[in-house]
């Protein structure tokens, strides 16, 4: 910001209208579920759907949500909860362990592990899914929260990240000096990697939150008892449902805009901890 | 990356990395590797009745039976038909509107950065799904407020259902929730680049738009070649919009994308093995090309560079 500019500091005009055009194509879907969330479902069909009504209906609409299926909304968003905030933390547990091994030692069979993780990245979601239902159906697991969490710790980019960052992170003169002092391999991974690491750290927990939150394809094809089921897919269901009943609709729509609220104001309250270079892989040590 | 020093020669130091990367490879071995082979078998064979008995089922072996079938499956074919025609549209508009609002955001004298880095990423945190409900609600022709602003002014409803348009409305969902991650990838990437860079060539004269050609581009090509790469699998693994979309159009049969496919034989017709042998061939087609779009990036980069 501090570089001197020796031709003038006049905004200018074209490249800053693209500029906002791409934010107003991002805002407008949600401005429009703020909207339609505030109608009950006579207005939903007949007011111009580009406005508020002010007539209660957001109020209507959130008790009515409410007592969908004695407040099974609420269940899911929990389930979402658990899911990802479990799922994200045990991620970054494993990762970290991983990746800085991955990162800070030399052992036989290292380059194997990592391009084998690599390679993982590769594998389509559908291709594991089919295999993991059938052998979490064998261990009787199938239709429980371990079908869901079990399968999203393991993430191949995750432990890549971890190993970027171990690697950029952690000075090898510190770790020397902590076995000189005689520190275990596993105090120096807590109580020196790990508290040097934690920025990067938050940046693969958002990403594997949002990645397991927003998942479909697992927790769809896992579970059966809506009681179970993630914001995701008990908000799907209530779409198919509502194919017949368009009285649901509004249901659908409220509660999609409150399912977006948590991950959004997550999202914005961790921003100055994201570590988005870590992303493009090009941290400098 | 760092300069690794060797190995710590001392007792109990050695089994250390084996330890720190055990849960990690068991959890690899159990939930992506045991999985790859057990649908590779699973591939490899079917349930069929033995003998004259009735309905005795068995699994047998039946070679690679399963994929010409998986071949010749034609509501497969139409899948990846309508996957590829969604693809074009989607990964370059994905991919162009990154790198330009990318390129802005670095731009000198460009206003409201922050506001649009924020809100263009925003979409980022929508569940696909959701995402999906959102816009199908706003393509939903008795709620449009696109299709009711168009009215007003006296123009026809637009038809986001119809036969081609589907294809667009499909994409935009995936779009729009995938430009402000990639953009923010980019941006980062060009921040990290030195600004005397940039200095000299304007010093020389060159407009901003040439140093966006001649001097960020080319710096962000590895940046570019990641974001492609899974934006490119993205593609192949389409699943959740249309099948959200589905109950609000007829446009969209219940195979409409390969993954769609995979769902119906595995699930619905209770097929796994043929399913297993769709979605097999599906993980190397990602392969395939995950590494042609990387050597294609490699070979251009080297070219450029001679």
């Amino acid at each position: 910001m501090s570089v001197p500019r020796d031709r003038g500091t006049r905004m200018k005009i074209v490249p800053t209208i693209v500029l906002a055009l791409g934010g107003l194509y991002a805002v407008l879907p949600l401005l429009w579920v703020v909207f339609a969330a505030t109608k009950s479902s006579e207005e939903l069909f007949t007011t111009f759907s580009g406005w508020p009504s002010f007539n209660g209906g957001f109020t209507g609409n959130l008790s009515a949500l409410n007592d969908y299926g004695d407040g099974r909304f609420w269940l899911w968003m929990l389930n979402s909860l658990i899911y990802a905030g479990g799922g994200a933390f045990l991620t970054v547990v494993v990762s970290t362990a991983a990746g800085y091994a991955l990162a800070k030692y030399r052992f036989t069979g290292q380059r194997l592990i990592f391009g084998a993780l690599l390679a993982g990245v590769l594998v389509p979601q559908i291709t594991l899914a089919i295999p993991q239902y059938l052998m979490l159906s064998e261990m009787g697991l199938v239709g429980t929260y371990w079908s869901v969490i079990l399968p999203s710790i393991i993430s191949p980019y995750s432990i890549y990240l971890c190993r970027i960052y171990a690697g950029a992170a952690v000075p090898d003169d510190i770790l020397e000096a902590g076995r000189i002092d005689g520190a275990g391999e596993f105090r120096l991974l807590w109580s020196v990697a790990a508290p040097v690491m934690t920025p990067g750290l938050v940046t693969v927990f958002l990403l594997q939150f949002i990645a397991i939150w927003n998942n479909f394809l697992l927790p769809y094809i896992m579970l059966a008892d809506d009681s179970l089921f993630p914001l995701t897919v008990g908000l799907y269901s209530l779409l198919n449902r509502g194919a017949s009943q368009p009285a649901l609709y509004t249901l659908v729509i409220t509660g999609s805009l409150l399912s977006i609220i948590p991950i959004i104001a997550l999202f914005l309250f961790l921003q100055r901890f994201w570590r988005l270079d870590l992303v493009a892989g090009s941290v400098k040590g | 990356m760092t300069v690794n020093k060797a190995a710590p020669g001392r007792r109990g130091t050695a089994s250390a990395p084996y330890l720190m990367t055990a849960p990690a490879v068991a959890l690899f071995v159990v939930f992506i590797l045991v999985p790859i082979g057990y649908a590779i078998w699973l591939s490899l064979h079917a349930m069929r009745v033995r003998g004259a008995g009735f309905g005795i089922r068995t699994e047998v072996f039946i070679g690679l039976e399963n994929y010409l079938d998986a071949f010749r499956d034609s509501a497969l074919v139409e899948a990846l038909g309508n996957m590829l025609v969604y693809g074009l549209i989607m990964v370059p508009a994905t991919m162009g509107l990154a790198l330009l609002f990318a390129l802005l955001l670095d731009a000198p004298r460009v206003g409201g950065k922050r506001y649009s880095r924020i809100t263009i990423f925003l979409p980022y945190a929508v569940p696909g799904v959701i995402a999906s409900l959102l816009w199908g609600f706003i393509y939903l022709p008795a709620v449009s407020p696109i299709s009711a602003a168009l009215e007003a002014v006296g123009l026809p409803a637009a038809d986001f259902f119809g036969d081609t348009s589907i294809f667009f409305s499909i994409a935009n969902i995936a779009v729009w929730g995938s430009v402000g991650f990639n953009m923010v990838v980019l941006y980062t990437t060009l921040r990290a680049i030195p600004k005397e860079l940039y200095e000299a060539a304007r010093l020389d004269g060159c407009t901003e738009w040439q140093i966006a050609l001649q001097i960020k581009i080319p710096l962000l090509r590895p940046a570019l070649v990641m974001t492609s790469v899974f934006t490119l699998i993205g593609m192949l693994q389409v699943f959740s919009e249309p099948a959200t979309l589905r109950p609000m159009t007829n446009a969209i049969t219940q195979d409409w994308v390969p993954l769609m496919r995979v769902y119906q034989q595995a699930f619905v017709e209770n097929d796994v093995y043929l399913g297993a042998a769709t979605s097999v061939l599906l993980a190397a087609a990602t392969v395939l090309l995950s590494l042609g779009a990387i050597g294609v990036f490699r070979i251009r980069t080297n070219r450029s560079e001679r």
